[in-house]
């Protein structure tokens, strides 16, 4: 009996239990919105918060570790010479040029044994390290999340416009144009099921060998990447709608054909639109990150997340940290958009579930 | 039937002519097209050749008969030299094509062996570890950038393995030798599977779990049959034909992974062609890497339709 009463009161713990904890983070995209919140606050905030110019190139630090490395050091022998086939006395020795540009404030003899850095230890300047021409590694991961925020918004601008507006059409053409609507509304989903079926990456090469790297090849095709999605699943949605009993009354109430499809019926499907813009950014975003990693994505020397993994690719056996963290920031940004997005179509628009 | 793989070899022949009209179009489009064959930085060209390289390409024709020489060249495989190494592209590009389909091979046994069983798995064992290993496979396919499963690969099983105990099985960093040797293959292999395993494995999963719901599963139960019975021989068999529907889909996807993978691995096949000829701007070689991928894209494409034709009647007779 005491016990019951003792559960009862027992105080309120200031932290919420693990169960609270999981169901909320089950029930709410928590991490995911917390990832894209810190990936727009920090694109935003980049030139201000990015502790090095991400451009500067900085021969003497190059390939300098993360921060926690420890520096390995070695107690080398001064020589005339080091026969630097001969791996042991390269390890062991070190010549009396050498040392004496390293050292210059001292005199040395040959014989006298001497502590040097054999490899570089992280330092502090550099928290994730630097690239191997010396570039602070963190600098360039946040300024590449400004321009992967800048090149997805613009391209899915645009590919979002004419995705919607070619939905709408091709949903209600029937409408506007009685005798040949139907044609209309063909030939637009025959070319969005065309444009699916092709390699875009195959494409985006050879347009970027003729018309050579630039942003706005770049987001032309990003942008073509993003149109797609959108006519086909638009259009489903305004099918169901002009049937509505409320399009019709508008239709009654002398509404015309364009007006009923932008005021009446557009806002119906906002929801969708705004479902599958999610999904489709982490899709940019990939493709993006590809496009950059095959040299044709954004023009160098700006930096990009998977232009910075093509860069440490060279460099994996002595400097994986260039190749690492770009690629865990693009992995955890795609995954967080797809979690938002599966929630978001879950929550607002539970059919589409059957389309993608 | 005869009068699907017609229809199916005239869609196919249409599609290769757009391509070809589009590659044509784009080489036209920046005005002079021997422009593209200048290399930016370059020496440039001599008159001479310069005029030599007009009369290759036919440019004192109007445009359309231009595209026909251009054309007729093409099907006799005279798809101009590299600008690199001034070697015949067919001749580059039939060099490097075996390498490629030996690796794609490898790479749909990859996405085969492992997403088919994963997708009945985890769609007949919900909620099972099963079910957890499917679903985090699928994810990671759609989340995970193709380079950086290579690159990931590499750093672990050839790189951060060396210090270990491990050593004697760590992988090679990439190449190919003339030898044969499994060892090459396994990562290339597996980082272009992943991806198209992702979609096998969701395709298999829900049409799996929309068929065990069906009518006739549950008569097979309630008349006595044994559940592996229904399992493989009832509903698998149905199951199956989920992905090939989607084969274009994936395909489309695996030649991006095969340009992206090769790269990584520094593969000697055509995906490593392209990226070096974006990397040296070399359009003629692009050009003939576009059409064999086009024309690899098809064929597959073709073969898995009349695959689909053969097995599902309704599509042959629809």
């Amino acid at each position: 009996m005491a016990d019951a009463s003792l559960s009862a009161s027992r105080p309120r713990s200031l932290f919420p239990s693990w169960e609270t904890v999981s169901y909320v983070l089950r029930r709410w995209p928590i991490i995911p919105i917390l990832i894209i919140a810190v990936l727009v606050v920090v694109g935003l905030l980049a030139p201000i918060i990015s502790p090095h110019d991400p451009l500067n190139v900085d021969l003497d630090s190059r390939n300098t570790p993360p921060f926690w490395y420890q520096a390995e050091m070695a107690t080398k022998t001064v020589v005339q010479q080091v026969d630097k086939w001969d791996v042991e006395a390269r390890t062991t020795q070190i010549s009396l040029r050498d040392v004496r540009k390293e050292f210059p404030d001292r005199e040395w003899a040959l014989g006298d044994t001497v502590e040097v850095v054999t490899k570089l230890g992280g330092d502090s300047d550099h928290w994730l390290g630097t690239d191997q021409t010396g570039r602070d590694v963190l600098s360039r991961m946040i300024h590449g999340a400004r321009v992967s925020l800048l090149v997805t918004a613009v391209s899915l601008s645009s590919g979002l416009v004419v995705g919607t507006v070619l939905g709408l059409v091709a949903g209600y053409a029937d409408q506007i144009f009685p005798r040949f609507g139907n044609h209309i509304d063909e030939t637009i989903m025959r070319i969005v099921e065309i444009t699916y079926a092709v390699p875009t990456i195959l494409i985006a090469l050879v347009i970027v060998i003729v018309f050579g790297q630039s942003f706005a090849v770049l987001l032309a095709l990003l942008a073509f990447v993003a149109w797609n999605a959108f006519p086909r699943n638009v259009r489903a949605e305004v099918l169901s709608l002009k049937t509505s009993d409320y399009v019709a009354l508008a239709k009654v109430a002398g509404a015309g054909p364009l007006r009923i499809m932008f005021v009446h019926i557009f806002p119906g499907v906002i929801n969708t639109i705004l479902v599958i813009s999610t999904l489709r950014v982490g899709q940019l975003i990939l493709t993006e990150a590809i496009l950059s990693f095959l040299g044709a994505g954004i023009p160098p020397p700006r930096p990009a997340w998977g232009a910075m993994v093509a860069d440490g690719r060279e460099y994996l056996a002595d400097a994986w940290w260039i190749s690492l963290f770009p690629g865990v920031c693009i992995f955890l940004v795609v995954m967080a958009l797809n979690f938002l997005g599966d929630w978001m179509r879950d929550r607002f628009d539970p059919r589409l579930r059957q389309l993608e | 039937m005869q009068r699907f793989i017609i229809r199916r070899l005239i869609y196919m022949v249409v599609t290769m002519i757009a391509a070809t009209l589009l590659v044509f179009t784009l080489s036209r489009i920046v005005g002079d097209p021997r422009l593209l064959y200048v290399q930016e930085g370059g020496y440039g060209l001599s008159q001479e050749a310069w005029d030599d390289l007009g009369r290759k390409l036919h440019l004192q024709y109007p445009v359309i008969v231009q595209y026909g020489f251009w054309l007729a060249d093409a099907l006799r495989a005279d798809l101009g030299e590299s600008m690199l190494d001034r070697k015949p592209v067919a001749e580059i590009i039939w060099e490097a094509f075996p390498n490629t389909l030996q690796m794609a091979l490898g790479g749909w046994i990859v996405a085969t062996v492992l997403g088919v069983p994963l997708g009945v798995l985890s769609a007949v064992k919900r909620g099972s570890i099963w079910d957890y290993i499917g679903r985090t496979v699928a994810l990671s396919g759609q989340t995970l950038p193709v380079f950086w499963i290579g690159i990931m690969g590499i750093l672990i099983f050839s790189v951060a393995i060396r210090d270990t105990a491990f050593a004697p099985l760590a992988l090679p960093v990439g190449g190919k030798p003339d030898h044969f040797s499994i060892k090459h293959f396994i990562l290339p292999c597996i980082t272009l599977g992943w991806f198209p395993a992702a979609g096998y494995l969701r395709l298999t999963r829900s049409a799996m779990l929309d068929v065990m719901d069906s009518e006739y599963i549950k008569l097979a139960r309630a008349k006595g049959v044994n559940s592996t019975m229904v399992l493989w021989k009832h509903a698998f068999r149905n199951a199956i034909l989920a992905p090939l529907t989607f084969s274009s889909l994936i395909l489309a996807g695996f030649i991006t992974g095969a340009i992206v993978t090769e790269t990584v691995f520094s593969w000697p096949g055509l995906g490593r062609l392209a990226f070096t000829a974006v990397d040296d701007n070399d359009f003629p070689l692009m050009v003939g890497l576009v059409l064999v991928f086009t024309g690899m894209f098809l064929v597959v494409n073709m073969i898995t339709d009349l695959l689909y034709a053969y097995v599902d009647p309704r599509i042959r007779y629809g």
